[in-house]
């Protein structure tokens, strides 16, 4: 059974096969083009795998938004040293639950794609590393590895090849930090997830210090379809610089909240309205954030004319992030939400980078303070003070991924910081007691 | 230690999923696999992990006080984790949260006198679109209303 009805609106190609019965089973991936790719491949060159990777355009989905291709090709394929595919199933930035459906419905769909990326760097084997929480998904992902080396899509000379291939999921234990790439390297070989310095990026020195393609659930999963219709294919459905499509959460203040594969480029009014049915109660828009809670706020004017990719975002100085949309509606008390934000980075941070450890810690207590009615004017100025001395102060992007929303939240909503100076209570909590 | 065959075989495959003197990279999924058996990370158990990955107790102690789903002390049969981050917040999360707090007579991460039922307050779980939620252990409840969270806590109460 699906989560949320699928709409009409969708380009389904990562989640065609959500909602089938036995989604997850070889059967049924075999049934549905399932494994085709990885053939195809197999009679590829390599570096013809990766040229078809980068004419599709795939960027990560797992929020930094790299070419995927590129990443690949840094790779180096002759090093004597074994190479590794990392997946990052560890789908934590607050909003976001779609990798969580790829792994559930589509198994083989993610495992096909580490065959590939395999085949195209020279790798053997493939670790996912699933987050602690997604207990279930680990009994899917191993039930599914299982029913692959039964079936001789994993393990010795597959399909009378000379390509071997071993994958192993493996879990985390609760942080969200380990959804960094260099922190979840450090987790899978059994340390704290405290991120590297880089250079040198896992591309280089990866899992093991060995060579490492490391990418988001997501990103894998789009590679089966990639080689399978290829990559122009895949390009044309998203805009210019960003091929494809990509699976979407609308979640907050939305009549059909749910995960939603849309092509890249979509509009954010359509998105909001004909994809998620509108504003709740027939509520205005107040504020956006189109993907995770480290992306900075945008306001209802700056939604206008918007599209869902990645330019597009930079341009209005946010990210398109992970595809964890936030839509808030005109009731939202936005000093809370800056609070709630931040109450969840002071607790993530690993406490390694003082900027973040103190800067979290501090503008939590301040928040608190303000959203309780005894904030001073100063604090609004100290705020975006305090967020400005993390941003590009720590080794990880935990940092600045706390100042960003801070500092859009203070800038652009600061009335609404003023309406709760001089002891009077939060403005939106008084409504709700009256209702 | 002994432990069930289970999770002795599960033991086993992790030791041979890494490259061959990485027996570390086992050690994390070691401790919460055997944390869902043995109810909590006690003193035998770091030194358990410790002596079959190849590090000492110390070396254990200074990873597993970094996760936060590793914990010292055991939880309730049913741990009981309210979201109540961005998405849940918006739609209820944090009204759950306290009223699952009066209804229990519980606060972060207490346990109720006969141990059956124990609360936290958790960070996004990756249910946002399904919000607001929780899990139960490792099962998750999405779309979840006051009477609903009621219901579920009166059948844990009586749970076996």
């Amino acid at each position: 059974m699906l989560y949320n009805p699928p709409s009409p609106l969708e380009t389904r190609i990562l989640s065609r096969r959500f909602g089938l019965p036995n989604s997850a089973s070889l059967d049924t991936y075999l049934a549905t083009d399932g494994y085709k790719a990885f053939k195809k491949a197999l009679e590829m060159k390599p570096e013809d795998i990766i040229e078809e990777v980068k004419v599709s355009n795939l960027r990560g989905r797992g929020g930094a938004g790299f070419p995927v291709g590129m990443k690949w090709s840094f790779v180096p394929r002759n090093s004597p040293k074994p190479k590794y595919i990392v997946v990052n199933a560890d789908e934590s930035e607050p909003a976001t639950c779609k990798d969580r459906l790829l792994m559930e419905y589509d198994p083989h769909q993610l495992i096909e794609g580490m065959l590939i990326a395999g085949l195209s760097v020279d790798a053997r084997v493939g670790y996912i590393y699933v987050r602690g929480e997604y207990r279930y998904l680990i009994e899917i992902l191993d039930k599914a590895i299982a029913e692959a080396y039964a079936k001789g899509y994993l393990g010795k000379n597959l399909l009378g090849s000379n390509f071997s291939f071993d994958a192993y999921t493996h879990t985390g234990a609760g942080a969200y930090e380990c959804g960094e790439e260099s922190a979840l390297l450090e987790s899978l070989e059994g340390k704290r997830g405290i991120p590297r310095i880089r250079p040198p990026f896992p591309a280089v020195v990866g899992a093991f210090q060995c060579p490492t393609i490391l990418n988001n659930v997501e990103s894998i999963s789009a590679v089966p379809p990639i080689i399978r219709d290829g990559g122009a294919a895949f390009a044309a459905l998203g805009v210019p610089k960003a091929g494809g499509t990509k699976l979407t959460c609308l979640t907050g203040h939305v009549n059909k909240p749910g995960v939603y594969e849309l092509p890249l480029g979509f509009p954010v009014d359509k998105m909001i309205n004909e994809v998620g049915g509108g504003i709740r109660s027939g509520k205005k828009l107040k504020a956006f954030i189109p993907g995770g809670s480290s992306c900075p706020v945008l306001t209802a004017a700056e939604c206008e004319g918007l599209t869902m990719d990645y330019d597009a975002m930079a341009k209005k100085k946010t990210m398109l992030g992970s595809g964890g949309v936030v839509i808030m509606d005109e009731d939202t008390c936005m000093v809370k939400v800056a609070l709630r934000i931040m109450r969840f980075y002071a607790h993530e941070s690993c406490g390694w980078c003082i900027p973040c450890r103190e800067g979290t810690a501090w503008i939590r207590k301040i928040l608190t303070r303000f959203h309780d009615g005894m904030g001073r004017r100063d604090d609004i100025n100290l705020l975006g003070d305090l967020a400005k001395n993390m941003l590009g102060r720590t080794f990880c992007p935990l940092g600045d991924a706390a100042a960003l929303p801070t500092i859009s939240i203070v800038e652009k909503f600061r009335e609404e910081f003023e309406a709760h100076l001089d002891g009077k209570p939060c403005p939106y909590e008084r409504e709700l007691v009256t209702a | 230690m002994t432990f069930s065959p289970q999770l002795e075989a599960r033991f086993e495959k992790l030791l041979t999923s890494y490259p061959p003197g990485r027996q570390r990279s086992a050690m994390v999924p070691m401790l919460l696999y055997a944390q869902d058996e043995v109810g909590s990370i006690t003193e035998e158990l770091v030194e358990e992990v410790a002596r079959r990955v190849g590090v000492t107790p110390m070396q254990v102690e200074e990873v597993l006080s970094y996760y936060s789903m590793l914990h010292r002390k055991p939880l309730g049969k049913y741990h009981v984790q309210i979201c109540t981050n961005i998405s849940c917040l918006l739609t209820g999360g944090a009204e759950l949260w306290q009223h699952a707090c009066r209804k229990l007579a519980l606060g972060h991460k207490e346990v109720t006198a006969d141990g059956q039922i124990s609360l936290e307050e958790v960070e996004c779980i990756g249910a946002c679109s399904w919000a607001p939620a929780l899990q139960v252990n490792y099962d998750f409840h999405h779309n979840v209303t006051p009477e609903k969270l009621d219901q579920l806590l009166d059948s844990l109460r009586k749970a076996q």
